[in-house]
């Protein structure tokens, strides 16, 4: 009986040891991930900062000031006047369309027009 | 425990049989047991003592071991917990009212090298040359042959320069990681920002301290890392900062004026939109301070606010509020105007002669120096001080700029009756264009006291009271007439209702007395006058129109042409809808879109 529980606690302080072996390098192994992910993360973040500036840069007024003279035949970009500003009663909203007699049930006859559409002329439609 | 009998009977006994007290015996043995536990006692509580140091000494050896530790370790950041922290940069970014970013910083590399490590110093300073035109090879010889162990050679690389000093591919040439500060809008708000420089450097990393504007006032602030990197907001506002320098580098040029700037400001919370001083410099390559001649001639002089200038009829507004608000004139009171105006051995002159007497309307209208002068004699000296000083106009501005401390405005020290009328009309005492935006801020915002701030505010801010609501409202009646039918006819804005005052002075000799040729025209306006929401300073240094034929210097000709394109190009990006009659149609012009 003696023998059994002496063999039974050595069997024990070696399953102890072996678990905290792998433990131990299983934390170990952790640290370096986190270490490298940390890493990897503050990398990121100075990137993101340079990329930050060079939006900043790019976006400079002057630059864009440029871009849209450059550009002025394609987009006919111009700086922001006070005639742009209008007054919702201004606008020419279409009329309504004229009420639809004698249609049988359920027919479509006109779809609805969801998207809207540009004249050739400027004007709104 | 076996004691000891205090009368043992065999000696009681013995004793009794020869005659003595027995009681001797039981003192004596009395005495010897109280020794006895005195002595046990004793050594426990020397025990308890010792137990007692020692628990000390091992307590205040572990404090004290520990303070030597945390001393002296290297800090590391924590491996295991998981950090929020999201500082990159020593430094935190300077952001617009929006978010958009003026001042953010970038990695970058220093050049230095170590002569002793150095395979070819000859080969290495004609390829360090090469990369570098503006280095003195024959210098870096001597400098690398000579018993120099470390010189730095460059403090900031492009990471072009650095692949080609890697190219030269000598030992001796190494880099050391640098933070740099970077300014990506050039020259945009550069008085503002001001700069930054290297402080203390070693190789792996410099010290970015600020040198002037903001990034010296908030140093601190920047660089404190409990901040957690969270940039610095202003109150500036990057597009129409962009805009208003734009419109401002413009009309410099047309009016032929030696600088010029302007101030943006809102009239209830104080905060600075723009602020543009021209000539301007790029903070990412911040000229030198001039160790000569005249500070306002370099482009790094802020004309806004270190700028003291006369500024002329713009201050005929705080007399006139100031008369109204103590009751002494009403609008339609007459005032004498005869000119010349003589006051012992002056004299005061009109620009125009407008006849024997004027209504105090026409005096802001016309913009009459002897009517103004003579409400102030109405006012007298003392009343007239304690009303600009409670304007600020006798102290520095408040702005959170380094520069903004030192520019005191010039009051004059003796106030005898002569200083009462010339400083109603704007000469004998110097201030700068914001302490003007904020007096023109507080006179049109109801009353209030505004102080002016380059920080974002989140609410108005109501100052103190200086005028009441109801001579503010008359105020900006008068402004608005000046703008519709007196000096100041070109600042009209369609739908914006601009109000304001024309300001021209005669620009002082540094020698004493004025040029006759060289005026400060200055324009403050408010808009929209019904709801005042901005006041506009503009002020042109030197300014000459020859449009028609004619030189004209006079700030109706000048400033307020500039103040009026200024306030069309920048009021629609700050939001504000023109006021106009929707019957007229005038107001929505049709896109034209090309397929």
């Amino acid at each position: 009986m003696r023998n059994m529980l002496f063999l039974a606690s050595a069997l024990a302080v070696m399953g102890l040891a072996f678990w905290a072996y792998r433990e131990n390098y299983q934390t170990q192994q952790s640290q370096r991930t986190v270490r490298a992910l940390q890493n990897e993360i503050g990398a990121l973040r100075e990137a993101l900062s340079v990329q930050r500036a060079e939006w900043a840069y790019l976006n400079r007024p002057e630059r864009l000031a440029e871009l849209a003279n450059l550009n002025f035949d394609r987009l006919n970009l111009l700086p922001l006047d006070p005639g742009q500003f209008g007054e919702v009663v201004a606008i020419p909203y279409p009329a309504p369309p004229a009420p639809v007699a004698d249609l049988p049930e359920g027919a479509i006859e006109s779809p609805v027009d969801v998207v809207g559409t540009r004249s050739a002329e400027g004007t709104a439609p | 425990m076996i004691r000891v009998p205090l009368r043992p009977l065999a000696r009681i006994l013995q004793a009794r049989s020869k005659g003595e007290n027995p009681d001797v015996i039981e003192r004596e043995n009395l005495r010897l047991r109280h020794e006895a536990m005195r002595d046990k006692a004793r050594a426990r509580a020397e025990g308890r003592l010792l137990v007692l140091g020692l628990f000390f000494f091992v307590a205040f050896s572990m404090v004290g071991a520990r303070m030597g530790l945390l001393a002296a370790s290297e800090p590391v950041e924590p491996a295991t917990a998981s950090t929020d922290s999201a500082i990159v940069a020593q430094r935190a970014d300077i952001v617009d009212r929006n978010g958009r970013i003026l001042a953010t910083n970038l990695l970058t590399s220093a050049l230095y090298a170590q002569p002793p490590l150095m395979v070819d110093p000859q080969r290495v300073a004609v390829e360090l040359v090469k990369v570098f035109p503006d280095l003195d090879q024959a210098q870096l010889v001597k400098d690398f042959t000579g018993t120099r162990k470390f010189l730095w050679i460059k403090r900031k690389l492009s990471p072009e320069q650095m692949q080609a000093v890697h190219d030269i591919g000598d030992p001796g040439l190494l880099f050391g990681p640098r933070e740099m500060r970077l300014y990506p809008n050039g020259t945009l708000a550069a008085h503002v920002l001001g700069g930054a420089g290297f402080g203390r450097e070693g190789v792996h990393s410099a010290e970015v301290i600020g040198t002037a504007g903001v990034e010296k006032t908030f140093d601190t602030f920047l660089r404190d890392p409990a901040n957690n990197g969270a940039p610095l907001q202003l109150s500036l506002d990057l597009t129409v900062q962009a805009a208003a320098e734009q419109v401002l580098l413009g009309g410099m040029k047309l009016m032929k004026a030696k600088a010029a700037t302007s101030v943006l400001m809102d009239v209830r919370t104080g905060e600075i939109l723009s602020l543009v001083s021209l000539p301007d410099f790029d903070p990412n390559t911040r000229p030198a301070q001039p160790t000569s001649g005249d500070p306002s001639d370099s482009p790094l002089f802020n004309r806004a606010v270190q700028g003291v200038y006369e500024l002329g009829s713009t201050f005929k507004i705080f007399t006139i509020a100031q008369a109204l608000d103590a009751g002494l004139v009403n609008v339609n009171t007459m005032v004498k105007t005869a000119s010349p105006m003589t006051w012992g051995k002056f004299k005061i002159r009109d620009f125009h002669n407008y006849g024997p007497e004027l209504s105090v309307q026409d005096i802001i209208v016309k913009s009459s120096n002897i009517g103004t002068a003579r409400v102030a004699l109405m006012i007298g000296a003392e009343r007239q001080k304690a009303f600009l000083k409670s304007l600020g106009l006798f102290v520095a501005t408040p702005v959170e700029l380094m520069e903004a401390p030192g520019a005191k405005p010039l009051v004059p020290r003796k106030w005898p009756e002569i200083t009462t009328m010339t400083v109603s009309y704007g000469h004998g005492l110097s201030a700068s264009p914001l302490h003007l935006a904020a007096g023109f801020a507080t006179i049109a915002n109801g009353g209030t006291l505004v102080k002016p701030t380059l920080l974002k505010q989140s609410q108005p801010v109501i100052g103190p009271r200086v005028i009441s609501e109801r001579t503010s409202a008359i105020m900006r009646g008068l402004m608005r007439d000046v703008v519709t039918h007196g000096t100041a006819t070109f600042g009209e804005v369609p739908g914006y209702f601009v109000g304001g005052k024309t300001g021209t002075a005669d620009k002082a000799k540094p020698t004493g007395g004025y040029y006759k040729d060289k005026v400060i025209a200055s324009f403050a306006a408010v808009f929209p006058i019904t709801d005042p929401r901005y006041v506009l300073v503009v002020t042109l240094d030197e300014p000459v129109d020859t449009s028609t034929g004619e030189a004209r210097r006079t700030a109706g000709w000048t400033a307020v042409p500039v103040g009026a394109e200024m306030i069309r190009r920048v009021a629609p990006l700050l939001g504000l809808r023109p006021a106009i009659d929707p019957a007229t149609g005038a107001a929505l012009t049709v896109a034209q879109v090309q397929e």
